[in-house]
C-alpha cells in the first residue's frame, strides 16, 4: 500500500467520524436531554450575576 | 445552591480586559495612520514608513486586542461555567504579563525591521519561544481548570475556546520552525513552495481558529446571557465545533492560487473553502436565532446589537470568504483591495464586535456596577462603529473589483490598457473614504475608554465573586 493510499483513508475515516458525530448530536434521542441539560449551564449562577452587579436577591441595588 | 469558601479569580480577567480596550486603540492608531500614508505618501517618515507600521498594526490587532479579548473571556467563561476557580492563579498572572512583554516587544521590534517576514509570524525566534511558552501556560490553566469542573458536561463554549488554545499551539510551532543565525535573525526550516504552502497553512488557520473558533466561544456565552436565553440550538453547536475543526486546516491553500503550488492542491484548497459556508453558516444562525422570540431586546440593549451586528458581518464575510476562494473569482480579487476589505468585515464587523460587546458586559461586573457608567455612550459607539465599517468595506470592494479589472485589462494587441500606477491614482479617493471609516472606528474605540474610565471610577474590584455549585449538579 502506498503512502497516498492510506492518506485517502484517512480523509474517508476523518468523514465517517464526522457522520457518526451528526448522528450522535441529531439521532441519539438520550442525547436531547443532556444537551438541553448542558445549554442551561451558563444560566446556574445567576445568584453571582447578582454579586457582580452590586445587586441584592431581589435584583435591587444595594444600598453601600 | 451550595456555597463553597472558594472565589473567582477576576483579576486576571480584568487585567486582560482593560488591556483589550488599551490595545484595541494602539492597533487601531496604527491602522489609521497606514490608511493615511497611503492617502499622504509624505507621511511616510524613517522608520514609522508603511512597510514597518503594516505588520505592526496587523499584530496589534490580532494577538494584542484580539489576544487580550480571548484571554479574558475565556478565563471568565471557564470559571462560570466549570464552577471553580481557575487552575492556577500564578500561571495565570504569568500569562498576562507574559502576553504584555511579547506585545511590547513586538512594538518594538517590528519598526526597527526585525522580521522573519512570514505574514501574521513576523516575529523573530526569541520572541516565538516566549510566545510558546506564555501559551503553553494558557492550556495548562485552561484545561487544568476544566479538569477541576464541578460539573459533569463541558459548556460549548469552552469546547470552542479549547479548540482554538490547541490549534494555535500547533500552527505556531509548525510555522515558526526557523533556522538562528543571531539573536535577531532566523531563517524559515522551509523552503520553496512548502514553505508558502506552511505559511499559509499558518496563515488562514490563523482566521480559522485564532479569529474564529475564540471568537465563536464568546458568542456562545456572551449571546445566551445578554439575551437571557439559552442558546437556539445546543445540538447545533456540537456539530459546528467538529464540522469547523474537520474544514478549516484544509482551506490555506486558496490564499496560493495560481502559485508554484501545485494545481490539486490548489483545488482542494478552494474546495474546503467552498464546504466552510456550511458550518460558518450554522453556527451565524444558531447565534442569531438565539434571540428568536426575544427580538424586541435588540431595540434597547446596545450590548445585544453589538453581538448580533457581529454575527451578520460573520455571515457576510463567511459567505464572501468561500467566493473569492473560487480560483476564477481569485483571478480578479486577489492582490487586490477587495482582499483588504474582506479581512476588516470580519476583523472589524465580527472579531472587533464581538469582542466589545463581550467586553462591554465584562467590565461592569468585573467592577461591582450593574451596567457601564453610560449606555447610552454604547449605543453612540456602536453607530459610529457601524457606519466605520460601512465605509471602510465599501470603499474597499469598490477599489478592489476596479483595480482588478484595470489590470486585466488588455487592448486589441494584447498590450496592458493601463500601467500599474495608474491604478494606484484610481485608488486614492477609496483609500480617503477608508481611512475616514477606520477613523470612525478608532473613534469609538475611544468613547469606549472613557465610558471604561468612568465604570472603574465608580466602581470597585471585585474579588469576592463566590464559586456557587448548582444543586442539580454538584459533586
Amino acid at each position: 500500500m502506498d503512502i497516498n493510499d492510506l492518506r485517502s483513508l484517512i480523509t474517508v475515516l476523518s468523514f465517517l467520524a464526522f457522520l457518526g458525530i451528526v448522528w450522535w448530536a441529531y439521532g441519539m434521542k438520550s442525547n436531547q436531554k443532556r444537551f438541553e441539560e448542558a445549554s442551561m449551564l451558563p444560566f446556574l449562577d445567576e445568584e453571582t450575576d447578582l454579586v457582580e452587579q452590586g445587586l441584592d436577591r431581589k435584583g435591587q441595588r444595594k444600598a453601600s | 445552591m451550595l456555597e463553597t469558601q472558594s472565589t473567582y479569580n477576576y483579576k486576571v480577567v480584568r487585567q486582560f480586559a482593560v488591556m483589550t480596550v488599551v490595545w484595541g486603540i494602539v492597533g487601531m492608531l496604527v491602522g489609521v495612520i497606514i490608511a493615511a500614508q497611503l492617502v499622504w505618501p509624505e507621511l511616510n517618515l524613517g522608520w514609522l514608513h508603511f512597510g514597518r507600521l503594516r505588520p505592526l498594526h496587523t499584530n496589534a490587532v490580532i494577538f494584542a486586542f484580539g489576544g487580550c479579548a480571548l484571554f479574558a473571556t475565556s478565563y471568565y467563561v471557564v470559571q462560570r461555567t466549570c464552577h471553580t476557580r481557575i487552575f492556577s492563579d500564578a500561571l495565570a498572572a504569568f500569562t498576562f504579563w507574559g502576553w504584555q512583554l511579547i506585545i511590547v516587544l513586538a512594538a518594538l521590534t517590528l519598526p526597527l525591521g526585525i522580521t522573519s517576514g512570514k505574514e501574521y509570524a513576523e516575529l523573530e525566534w526569541p520572541i516565538d519561544i516566549l510566545i510558546t511558552l506564555v501559551w503553553v501556560a494558557y492550556a495548562i490553566v485552561f484545561f487544568g481548570t476544566i479538569a477541576k469542573r464541578k460539573v459533569t458536561h463541558i459548556y460549548v463554549a469552552n469546547w470552542f475556546y479549547g479548540g482554538f488554545i490547541l490549534a494555535v499551539a500547533l500552527l505556531h510551532v509548525v510555522n515558526s520552525a526557523a533556522i538562528p543565525v543571531t539573536l535577531t535573525k532566523s531563517y524559515s526550516a522551509y523552503a520553496g513552495v512548502q514553505d508558502a504552502m506552511v505559511q499559509w497553512w499558518y496563515g488562514h488557520n490563523a482566521v480559522g481558529f485564532f479569529l474564529t473558533a475564540g471568537f465563536l466561544g464568546m458568542m456562545y456565552y456572551f449571546v445566551p446571557k445578554q439575551a437571557e436565553r439559552p442558546v437556539y440550538s445546543y445540538r447545533l453547536s456540537v456539530v459546528h465545533f467538529w464540522a469547523l475543526i474537520f474544514t478549516y486546516m484544509w482551506a490555506g491553500p486558496h490564499h496560493l492560487h495560481y502559485t508554484a503550488l501545485p494545481d490539486w492542491t490548489q483545488s482542494v484548497g478552494m474546495l474546503f473553502s467552498l464546504i466552510l459556508l456550511a458550518p460558518s453558516w450554522g453556527g451565524m444562525i444558531n447565534g442569531v436565532m438565539t434571540l428568536s422570540g426575544a427580538w424586541h431586546k435588540l431595540r434597547d440593549d446596545p450590548i445585544l446589537k453589538f453581538l448580533i451586528t457581529s454575527l451578520s458581518f460573520y455571515g457576510m464575510s463567511t459567505f464572501e470568504g468561500p467566493m473569492m476562494a473560487i480560483k476564477t473569482v481569485n483571478a480578479l480579487s486577489h492582490y487586490t483591495d477587495w482582499t483588504v476589505g474582506h479581512v476588516h468585515s470580519g476583523a472589524l464587523g465580527w472579531v472587533a464586535m464581538v469582542s466589545i460587546g463581550s467586553i462591554y458586559y465584562l467590565l461592569p461586573r468585573l467592577f461591582g456596577k450593574s451596567e457601564m457608567f453610560s449606555v447610552r455612550l454604547i449605543t453612540v459607539h456602536f453607530w459610529v462603529a457601524t457606519v466605520g465599517v460601512v465605509l471602510y468595506i465599501a470603499s474597499m470592494w469598490i477599489s478592489g473589483v476596479m483595480q482588478g479589472l484595470m489590470w486585466r485589462a488588455v487592448n486589441a494587441d494584447g498590450t496592458l490598457t493601463y500601467s500599474f500606477v495608474e491604478s494606484v491614482k484610481a485608488s486614492y479617493p477609496f483609500w480617503g473614504i477608508r481611512f475616514l471609516g477606520g477613523l470612525l472606528f478608532l473613534v469609538g474605540m475611544l468613547i469606549m475608554a472613557y465610558n471604561m474610565v468612568k465604570t472603574i471610577a465608580g466602581g470597585r474590584a471585585v474579588n469576592d465573586a463566590r464559586v456557587l455549585l448548582p444543586a442539580a449538579h454538584h459533586a
